[in-house]
């Protein structure tokens, strides 16, 4: 039976990991090869990095860390920030990744989708979309979350699966950050795509991510910070999942 | 030594780094010369079948690899290549396995396409899955995967079961990703460098 994932993300900055990462034990904190190794040998299923790099330099800086994350790590990763064009996306690929998000220059220009779906296969691009709720609508945002913009949530989601993307990273702005936990009813209706929905943003506990896996239909969880800070080490809770009957690689 | 056979389909720098890992030595080659004298010959691959097979038809493979002698392994497309012939493009492939490559279909329930993740493996019959037991996960993602035949040496269920992998003679296949599953994945590398 296909597991539920458990997806940890590194937010990278000038090629070092960002956000406060406090472990106890792991000598290079700020390098995304041993933090990914570490969370991989602890049973993460995928790995997603993020640049958040705001200089060319920073940009080049991940590209060789995509190659370094490539050799050591044995489990799929997903990388992202910033991929605006199919050169873009090669260059990663070239590097050793196993699949791209693209969000806000898709929402500029759709075609982007399309056009790195149909020259290195779908399973290769994540459709990343980050959505506020204004007014009782979703409103997909961009640029982080900052620029607001007229497309509606279902609406794109269609488009992106329409246009090519193998998987759905959502994002509610409304609840990243807070811990209070994922926005279930909506994960559940993104569930009826035909494509995978991994959900993101808002977790602050087992019983988040037991309700958007289950009550949500999410096939895969995406968390950054309860495993940066070491909240609920990824053993912890997959055997807290397991516990409450949610298929989970052990 | 090892031959990675290069015919220019996506990721061949994963199974790459999984041997490096292992500490096994390779080399990445299209040269028929290379192919036939490796101990080991390995067909990754990622994409779409039909310009798959096109490429190792313009490098000549298609005729060289079924009468190689050596343990070969395809992984992914690679062993859906090995197959009679693939929905996908409406393609006809190598003809070593006896099995049919079919689109993934769900029963009753819709299916999400393409099957991404990690899944278990049953009704393990080979010696690529020495010290892994039944029920092994092992990381997928395809859209497309051979029918069960008398060559099935595991198999998974998605919306049906299908060949996780397949063996006769000296060719093997796997249709999840040994360089990309973690422990489990690297078991059954190191035992394919040991058939």
């Amino acid at each position: 039976m296909l597991a539920k994932r458990i997806i940890p993300c590194l937010d990278i900055r000038e090629g070092q990991t960002v956000k406060g990462i406090n472990f106890v034990g792991l000598r290079n904190v700020g390098d995304p090869v041993e933090l990914g190794a570490k969370y991989a040998a602890e049973g993460a299923d995928e790995l997603v990095y993020l640049d958040i790099s705001a200089t060319e330099e920073g940009r080049q800086t991940f590209t060789e860390l995509v190659a370094r994350i490539a050799e050591r790590i044995d489990i799929p990763f997903t990388v992202g920030g910033g991929i605006a064009s199919v050169a873009d996306a090669g260059r990663l690929l070239d590097a050793g990744a196993d699949k791209v998000t693209v969000n806000s220059a898709a929402v500029r220009d759709p075609a982007l989708i399309d056009a790195i779906a149909s020259k290195y296969g779908s399973q290769f691009v994540v459709a990343a979309i980050d959505a506020r709720m204004t007014d009782g609508v979703w409103r997909v945002t961009t640029h982080g979350g900052k620029r607001m913009t007229d497309r509606e949530l279902f609406a794109w989601a269609h488009e992106v699966c329409q246009r090519g993307a193998g998987e759905l990273l959502f994002t509610s702005m409304d609840h990243d950050g807070t811990r209070d936990g994922y926005p279930c009813e909506t994960f559940a209706r993104l569930a009826e795509l035909p494509i995978p929905i991994i959900a993101s943003g808002g977790a602050g506990s087992v019983r988040h991510i037991a309700d958007v896996l289950t009550l949500g239909r999410a096939d895969a969880a995406l968390a950054a910070s309860i495993f940066h800070y070491n909240e609920i080490p990824i053993p912890v809770l997959k055997r807290e999942l397991y516990r409450l009957n949610i298929n989970v690689r052990q | 030594m090892i031959a990675i056979t290069d015919y220019d389909t996506g990721n061949l720098r994963s199974v790459a780094n999984a041997l490096r890992r292992i500490g096994a030595e390779f080399t990445v080659t299209s040269d028929a010369a290379v192919l036939r004298q490796a101990d080991r010959v390995l067909l990754p691959g990622v994409g779409e079948a039909s310009s798959a097979m096109a490429k190792l038809r313009e490098r000549g493979l298609d005729a060289l690899i079924p009468t190689l002698t050596q343990p070969v392994l395809g992984i992914c497309i690679g062993m859906q290549l090995m197959c009679l012939d693939s929905e996908e493009g409406d393609t006809r492939c190598l003809g070593i396995f006896p099995a049919h490559v079919v689109r993934l279909r769900g029963g009753e329930n819709p299916l999400k396409i393409p099957h991404v993740g990690w899944d278990t493996v049953g009704r393990l019959r080979s010696p690529l899955f020495d010290g892994l037991g039944e029920g092994t996960y092992l990381y997928y993602v395809h859209s497309y995967a051979a029918q069960a035949c008398d060559a099935t040496i595991a198999q998974t269920d998605y919306g049906g079961i299908f060949s996780a992998a397949l063996g006769r003679g000296n060719f093997f296949g796997t249709q999840f990703h040994p360089e990309k599953s973690g422990r489990a994945g690297e078991r059954i590398l190191r035992n394919f460098l040991k058939l």
